[in-house]
């Protein structure tokens, strides 16, 4: 469990990336920030393996207050996966995903032994272990750096928009990986995105934040839907408009779901 | 053109080849002149071109203090310590390491700040030290440029170091000095070639050394973008991508 309590952080400059938040982020289920750019979603996911220390408040990780933690073992203890994959392009994509393992003193042999499982776990196929990530599709970038993340078996995994810069075919496709990979493995995800269809499909746990850095809703998707708690939510979400506004119609004797539009999302099952 | 084949022959001459001020020997100082300063330069330049590259901080301060070196007249500087330190390798030494310094200092920084900063952002985030972060990811993606700074100040040092004969009994600036001095031209032109023969196969040597530098996985991309890049640099139109750079 995480768990922020009064975190504020202000920056050098004077600006508030995040204003008092109050969150606890449960085991084992993936929580999903999203916001805006400069809404703090991505300094608050830092705070949690200390990439950014808060101006105040506690950042508590099954109890224990992170600033007690020396910050490189805590990061080498969280899985971390950011956008353009952030993978180290002089090395093979196999010493990439032991990374980690090797530097908390794992043997190499053993280290790249486990890499290609983890490649496996990610949907790679064994014959890129020796290719570097320059030669990687953008897709398969992304999937090594999961493969990364999940290096050291980490209870928590941090994912700062992980499928930001690919194309909407492979960012789906990873989506679904990923949804499969936390039903196998139970880790607790902290994703930050800015796309609100990928917070819906992806958490247990949505975290709307909004300019300066604070939370206005964090439910469950069904529920932000059902009762978002505030006009901004509710326009952010798009609940009244578009393909979220659906209501049904008749047609034929069948009950057809259909969008603001009136373009048909589906037939409404008895 | 006859000074210059005289030139040659005078390095062909066997006489020269034997004895004191011999060429082999004039050669060797020369060498080893330009090793110790490039050295002591390095000493000096490259951790603190690091520090710089590797904070980000004191930019300014380093690129204030490598202009003004640059400024320096080789020949004031080493008139100066002669006064001083008197006959001898002392002032040519401190002189060489001024003219050095600039470049070793330039190419450190601008080879660690060649990295992209997300990719250090990302390591750090893995839980790199900063040690290892410089070792691991800074120095090893930012060598190419790190050693193209070594390259010009190691040519700069075997150019200059002929003014050690200015000062003291040492270096191919012997044969330069004598002949200009005894109208010797032979002499002279012959010391000037060696100097420049010296430089060039130094240069070679370090054009190899950088270019088997470059990381492999960052040859591949580099042979890859040149397929898809346009002939010539385009125009950025719009806002270029400055996320995750340095403010």
């Amino acid at each position: 469990m995480i768990e922020f309590r009064s975190v504020t952080k202000q920056f050098p400059d004077g600006t508030v990336a995040v204003a008092g938040v109050d969150i606890v982020i449960p085991p084992r289920k993936t929580t999903v920030f999203v916001g805006s750019s400069g809404s703090g979603k991505t300094t608050l996911l830092r705070m949690i393996n200390r990439m950014v220390d808060p101006t105040s408040g506690q950042v508590l990780i099954d109890g224990t207050d992170v600033a007690t933690r020396e910050p490189v073992a805590l990061r080498r203890s969280i899985g971390y996966v950011m956008q353009n994959s952030g993978l180290l392009p002089h090395r093979k994509v196999i010493d990439n995903v032991a990374t980690v393992p090797m530097l908390r003193g794992q043997k190499r042999r053993d280290a790249h032994a486990h890499a290609l499982e983890l490649l496996d776990t990610v949907g790679l196929d064994r014959s890129l272990a020796d290719k570097y990530p320059s030669q990687l599709s953008g897709g398969q970038q992304q999937r090594v750096g999961v493969a990364r993340g999940l290096a050291v078996d980490p209870n928590i995994l941090l994912m700062d928009e992980p499928f930001g810069a690919v194309d909407p075919i492979v960012r789906a496709e990873l989506q679904q990986e990923l949804l499969r990979l936390q039903g196998d493995l139970g880790k607790t995800v902290v994703f930050v995105t800015h796309d609100i269809d990928e917070a819906f499909l992806l958490g247990d746990q949505v975290v709307i934040m909004q300019q300066g850095g604070q939370i206005s809703q964090a439910a469950s998707p069904a529920e932000i839907l059902a009762n978002p708690a505030d006009d901004f939510v509710a326009n952010f979400v798009g609940a009244d408009r578009g393909k979220r506004a659906l209501h049904v119609t008749e047609l034929g004797g069948r009950r057809l779901v259909v969008d603001a539009d009136g373009r048909p999302a589906g037939v409404l099952a008895s | 053109m006859n000074l210059f084949i005289d030139g040659i022959a005078w390095i062909l001459d066997p006489a020269n080849w034997s004895g004191t001020g011999s060429i082999p020997q004039r050669l060797w100082e020369h060498i080893w002149i330009s090793a110790v300063v490039l050295l002591l330069a390095s000493a000096i330049a490259l951790p603190t071109g690091a520090l710089v590259g590797h904070t980000g901080k004191g930019r300014e301060f380093s690129v204030m203090v490598s202009g003004g070196l640059r400024a320096l007249p080789t020949l004031g500087v080493l008139t100066l310590f002669g006064l001083w330190l008197g006959i001898g390798l002392g002032a040519p030494i401190i002189a060489l390491v001024i003219l050095a310094i600039p470049p070793l200092l330039a190419g450190a920084y601008a080879g660690f700040e060649s990295v992209d900063r997300r990719t250090i952002d990302a390591a750090r985030a893995m839980g790199m030290r900063e040690l290892q972060l410089v070792g691991r990811v800074e120095v090893p993606l930012g060598l190419p440029i790190i050693v193209g700074g070594i390259r010009s100040a190691t040519l700069q040092i075997i150019a200059t170091a002929t003014l050690a004969a200015y000062i003291a009994d040492d270096g191919l600036g012997r044969f330069i000095f004598a002949g200009l001095k005894t109208r010797n031209y032979d002499e002279m032109l012959g010391g000037s070639i060696l100097v420049i023969l010296l430089a060039l196969i130094v240069d070679g040597i370090f054009a190899i050394t950088q270019r088997l530098v470059v990381p492999a996985g960052v040859r591949a991309t580099r042979t890859r973008e040149l397929r898809s890049r346009p002939a010539r640099p385009r125009a950025v139109v719009g806002q270029p991508i400055t996320e995750g750079n340095r403010e």
